[in-house]
C-alpha cells in the first residue's frame, strides 16, 4: 500500500502551501492588488483542508474548514482584511503548520496543541458572520432532499457520477473520505451509491470496489477543485462530473456512457433533479424511434440527438473551452518544473567535478603525445572537444543547484513583522533583488548569519518610535534586503535608517573589554571593525533576540567560512548597512596557480592584486616587507610557511593578495597562470593546517593545495607584529 | 481487528460484530459470515459493538444482503452503532437493507 508516500507528498505538499500563504499574507498590506494576494491564500488552505480530507485527517480538516471559510469572506468582499484579521490567520498558519508536522509523528495532537487550536477557531468565529452553517464539516450533511416539483428543479448543483475502480479500495483509498470532503465543499443534496449485481458467493472478491456514486452537489466550488478531489483515484476509476446549469444532453450522454442500465440511472437522475420525468422520456423515446425507422443500423447515440436537437450556444463552448485552456496551462506549468533531492544534484556535482580533472588529465596526456604519435594531433583536437563540452556540463549542473534569494528573504517578512510587533517599533522590510541566484549551499549557510543581523538591526539599529519622533525621522524605520551580482559574486546588502553605530560607545566597550588598549589611535573604520571582535556586544539590555553575545564574530567566522567578506558602513543617526560579498558558488573557483619547491598552490584568482619580482620591491627581508609604490606591505614565503627545505631560486616572486581591507604579498619560486578548479574539501586529518583551505587535483594527477587567503593575510600581518608595532594597513 | 461472536439458536443465528470492519478485515469476515449463513436460514447480525466501517464493509454486507436472497434466507442487521448510522446515513444505503435503525436518519424515499 502506497499510502504513507502519499502522505508523504501530501506533508510536503502543505508545508509549501503553507509557505505561499504566509507569504502572501506577508505581503498583502504592500500590495495594491490585494485579490491575488487573497486568492493565493485561500487556494493553499482550500487545497490544504482537502488532501486533508482524503487522507481522513479530520482535526485538520475541521480547522482548515473554518480558516478557509473567513477567507472565503475576505474573497468575496463582506469582510475586510484588516491587520488585525492578518496577525490572526498568521497564528492560524502557525497552527496548521503545527499539526501537519504532527501527521509524521502520528501520535494524537497534545492537549496544549488541541486547545490552542480551540483558541484559534474561537477567535476566528466573530469573523464568520453565520456562513459557516452552509458548509457544515462531514457526518451530517447528507440530506436527502428531493425537490418535489417543478420543471427544471435542482440544475443549479454539480452533479458528480464516480464510477470507482476494482483497487481503489487495496489502494488505501475510501470512496466515503471523498463524500465527507465533498461535504465541506458545500451540501451534498442528494447521493445514491451503486453497488451493481455482485457475483456469487467464489467469484465475490470483498476486496475490489464494486462502488458507484451519483451525487448532487450544491457547491460553489470550481470544476478543478472538485476534480482535484479525485486526484489520487483519477487514473482507474470513472469520474463525470457535469456543472450546473448544464444542457439536459449532458445528462443523457452520461447515462450513456456509463454502464448502468440507461433507465436505472436515467431514474437517478430525476430522483436527483437533474432531469424531469418528461425530458428523460423525450429523450429515450427518441431514441427508441430512431432505432425503429432505421432497423439494423447502428443506434445514433443518444447525445448527438440532443446536441442536435438543442444546439449549445456559441459563448458557452467559448468559455468552456477558455476555462478548459487554462486548466491545461496550469498543469503544463507543474510539469515544467521537476523536483531532484538536493543529495541527488550534489552527486552529479560531485561527478562533474571528477569530470573535469579526468577530462583536463586527458587533454595533459595528449599534449604530451604529440610528436611521434600517429594520431597525436586528432588526439589533442578530440580531448579539446571532449573538455569544452565537460565545461558546459559543469556549468549547467552548478546552475541547477543555484537558487533565488527571494525565498530566504521572504522568510525575514514575518520576523521583522513579529520582532517589530513585540518591541512596539514600526518597521518596513524593503527587499531588492529576489531574483538574484547563487548556489544552494551558499543561500542555506547564510540563513543564520543574516538572521542575526537583522535580528540586530531591528532591536539596535532601529529607533523606538518616540526617539524617530524627536529625530523627526518618519515613524516607520526603514530595513532593507537587497541582493546583487558584482564582478563574479553577488553582494547582499542589510541596511537600516536606524540610530547608526555609536563609535565612542563601541571603543568604550572595546577598552571595557580588553580588545584595546586605553588611549590606541584607531581610525574610525577600525573602530566600527571591532563589532566583529569575539565577545563584544554593546547592547545595555540584552533582550530576548539579541545581545547575547555571541554576536558579530560568530557572523564574521559564518560569512568567512563561505569565503565572503563583510564589512559596515554607519553612519551616526542616519543608518546602518552591513555589505556581504560571496562567491557564487563554493564548488569551484577560478585560481592562480604557483609554484614553490616544485609543487602547485593555487590562490583564489578574486583576490589577487598583481604579481611582481620580490627583488626591486624588497623593502626589508628582516621584517619580512616590501614596498609597493610607497605602500609597505607584509610579506611570507610559501616555503617558510609550509617548512619545505631546500634551494630559494635565484628570482623570487610575489603574489600580492588581498583579504578584506589587508594586503599581503606571498613569496613563491614560480607563477603558472590562472587556472579553474574544482574545490575538494581537506580530509579531517588537515582541517587544523594552518593556511590550507582544500585541495585540489592537476590535470597530471598530482595535488594542489589551495590557500586560505584569509589566514595567509592573518599569518602575515602577525608574524612581523614581534618586530616592529604596526597596526595593519589598511587599504 | 474484527471480532465476529456467533450465538446460534435452532433456525435463528445472531452474529456479533465487533471493532473495525473495513478492507483489511472484510476477506477473513466474507469466509465467517458466508458460513453462518450457510448454518441457518435467517442470519441476524449485531452492529452494536462495530466502532468503525469503510466502503469495503458497507459492500461487504451488502453483498451478504444479496447472497442471502439469492439462497432464499433472510439476512437482517440490527442495534446499529453511531459509526454505522453515520457511515449508512452518507452512502444513503439504509434503505437497501430495510432494517430498522433506532435513531432514525432521513432516507431517500427513493430506492434502486
Amino acid at each position: 500500500m502506497d499510502l504513507d508516500q502519499a502522505k508523504q507528498t501530501y506533508i510536503i505538499e502543505a508545508r509549501e502551501l503553507l509557505d505561499a500563504m504566509e507569504e502572501a499574507l506577508l505581503t498583502v498590506e504592500e500590495t495594491s492588488d490585494r485579490s491575488e494576494a487573497i486568492n493565493a491564500m485561500f487556494r493553499a488552505i482550500h487545497t490544504i483542508k482537502g488532501s486533508a480530507g482524503l487522507f481522513g485527517l479530520d482535526g485538520i480538516v475541521r480547522f482548515a474548514h473554518t480558516v478557509e471559510s473567513v477567507l472565503d469572506r475576505v474573497r468575496s468582499q463582506t469582510l475586510e482584511l484588516t491587520a488585525d484579521l492578518i496577525g490572526l490567520v498568521l497564528g492560524c498558519h502557525d497552527h496548521l503548520a503545527l499539526l501537519i508536522a504532527g501527521i509524521q509523528s502520528e501520535a494524537d495532537p497534545a492537549p496544549e496543541v488541541v486547545a490552542a487550536g480551540e483558541q484559534f477557531l474561537a477567535q476566528l468565529a466573530p469573523y464568520l458572520g453565520g456562513g459557516l452553517a452552509k458548509a457544515a464539516p462531514a457526518g451530517h450533511a447528507s440530506k436527502a432532499s428531493v425537490p418535489a416539483s417543478g420543471e427544471a428543479p435542482g440544475r443549479d448543483c454539480w452533479h458528480l457520477s464516480l464510477r470507482f475502480g476494482r483497487d481503489v479500495l487495496r489502494n488505501g483509498m475510501d470512496p466515503l473520505s471523498f463524500v465527507r470532503y465533498l461535504a465541506t465543499l458545500g451540501e451534498i443534496v442528494h447521493l445514491t451509491s451503486l453497488f451493481g449485481q455482485f457475483p456469487e458467493r467464489d467469484a465475490f472478491d470483498p476486496e475490489a470496489c464494486q462502488l458507484g456514486l451519483e451525487i448532487e452537489l450544491d457547491s460553489p466550488a470550481e470544476r478543478a477543485t472538485l476534480e482535484d478531489v479525485f486526484e489520487f483515484v483519477r487514473d482507474d476509476s470513472q469520474i463525470r462530473i457535469i456543472p450546473p446549469h448544464a444542457k439536459v444532453d449532458d445528462y443523457i450522454r452520461l447515462i450513456q456512457e456509463l454502464p448502468e442500465e440507461d433507465r436505472f440511472l436515467g431514474e437517478i437522475l430525476v430522483a436527483g433533479g437533474c432531469l424531469t420525468r418528461r425530458e428523460l422520456e423525450e429523450a429515450l423515446k427518441l431514441q427508441r424511434s430512431e432505432a425503429g425507422e432505421e432497423g439494423a443500423v447502428p443506434v445514433r447515440r443518444l447525445g448527438a440527438i440532443v446536441i442536435q436537437e438543442h444546439a449549445v450556444p456559441p459563448p458557452v463552448v467559448a468559455a468552456a473551452l477558455e476555462k478548459q485552456k487554462t486548466f491545461q496551462d496550469r498543469q503544463a506549468q507543474e510539469l515544467r518544473v521537476v523536483k531532484v533531492s538536493a543529495e541527488k544534484l550534489d552527486r552529479l556535482v560531485d561527478l562533474v567535478g571528477e569530470l573535469v580533472i579526468a577530462g583536463a588529465s586527458a587533454h595533459a596526456k595528449a599534449i604530451l603525445a604529440q610528436g611521434g604519435q600517429p594520431h597525436a594531433a586528432a588526439l589533442l583536437e578530440a580531448t579539446l572537444t571532449v573538455n569544452e563540452l565537460v565545461e558546459e556540463i559543469r556549468d549547467n549542473a552548478l546552475s541547477l543547484r543555484m537558487v533565488q534569494i527571494g525565498e530566504t528573504f521572504n522568510r525575514f517578512r514575518r520576523i521583522v513583522r513579529d520582532v517589530s510587533l513585540e518591541l512596539g517599533k514600526a518597521i518596513e522590510l524593503e527587499i531588492h533583488g529576489a531574483d538574484t541566484e547563487l548556489d544552494k549551499t551558499i543561500v542555506e549557510k547564510l540563513a543564520d548569519p543574516l538572521m542575526h543581523i537583522v535580528r540586530n538591526a531591528i532591536d539596535h539599529g532601529i529607533e523606538p518610535v518616540e526617539v524617530r519622533r524627536a529625530r523627526s525621522k518618519p515613524e516607520s524605520g526603514t530595513l532593507s534586503l537587497s541582493a546583487r551580482h558584482e564582478s563574479g559574486s553577488i553582494i547582499i546588502e542589510v541596511s537600516d535608517d536606524g540610530g547608526g553605530l555609536n563609535k565612542d560607545r563601541i571603543l568604550a566597550k572595546a577598552i571595557e573589554r580588553g580588545l584595546v588598549k586605553a588611549g590606541a589611535s584607531l581610525s574610525d573604520q577600525e573602530i566600527i571593525n571591532l563589532i566583529f571582535e569575539p565577545g563584544f556586544s554593546t547592547a545595555d539590555a540584552v533582550s530576548n533576540l539579541s545581545g547575547r553575545g555571541v554576536g558579530m564574530d560568530v557572523v564574521r567566522r559564518n560569512i568567512d567560512e563561505l569565503r565572503g567578506t563583510i564589512e559596515v558602513e554607519t553612519e551616526q543617526g542616519l543608518g546602518t548597512t552591513l555589505r556581504m560579498r560571496l562567491p557564487l558558488t563554493l564548488a569551484i573557483i577560478d585560481g592562480f596557480r604557483v609554484e614553490a619547491a616544485g609543487a602547485s598552490y593555487v590562490v583564489p584568482l578574486d583576490v589577487v592584486i598583481e604579481c611582481l619580482d620580490l627583488g626591486p620591491f624588497l623593502e626589508s627581508e628582516q621584517n619580512h616587507l616590501i614596498n609597493l609604490r610607497g605602500e609597505v606591505l607584509p610579506f611570507l614565503r610559501l616555503r617558510e610557511v609550509f617548512q619545505i627545505p631546500g634551494e630559494v631560486p635565484a628570482r623570487e616572486r610575489v603574489v600580492v593578495i588581498q583579504h578584506g581591507e589587508l594586503r599581503a604579498g606571498i613569496v613563491v619560486d614560480r607563477l603558472l597562470g590562472e587556472f579553474q578548479t574544482v574545490i575538494k574539501p581537506m580530509g579531517r586529518l588537515f582541517r587544523r593546517a594552518k593556511g590550507i583551505g582544500g585541495s585540489t587535483i592537476l590535470g597530471t594527477g598530482e595535488v594542489a593545495l589551495i590557500l586560505d587567503v584569509a589566514q595567509m593575510v592573518q599569518l602575515a600581518t602577525e608574524r612581523q607584529v614581534p618586530d616592529r608595532k604596526r597596526t595593519p594597513i589598511l587599504a | 481487528m474484527l471480532r465476529i461472536v456467533p450465538s446460534t439458536h435452532e433456525e435463528e443465528a445472531a452474529c456479533s460484530l465487533e471493532g473495525e470492519f473495513t478492507i483489511y478485515e472484510v476477506a477473513a469476515a466474507k469466509a465467517q459470515l458466508c458460513a453462518a449463513l450457510d448454518q441457518a436460514s435467517r442470519l441476524q447480525l449485531n452492529l452494536a459493538g462495530l466502532e468503525e466501517l469503510d466502503t469495503a464493509g458497507v459492500q461487504l454486507l451488502v453483498w451478504l444482503k444479496q447472497e442471502a436472497h439469492r439462497k432464499g434466507k433472510k439476512l437482517s442487521l440490527f442495534a446499529h452503532s453511531p459509526a454505522v448510522v453515520g457511515v449508512f446515513d452518507l452512502l444513503q444505503v439504509t434503505g437497501r437493507f430495510g432494517d430498522p435503525i433506532l435513531i432514525a436518519p432521513p432516507v431517500a424515499p427513493f430506492v434502486a
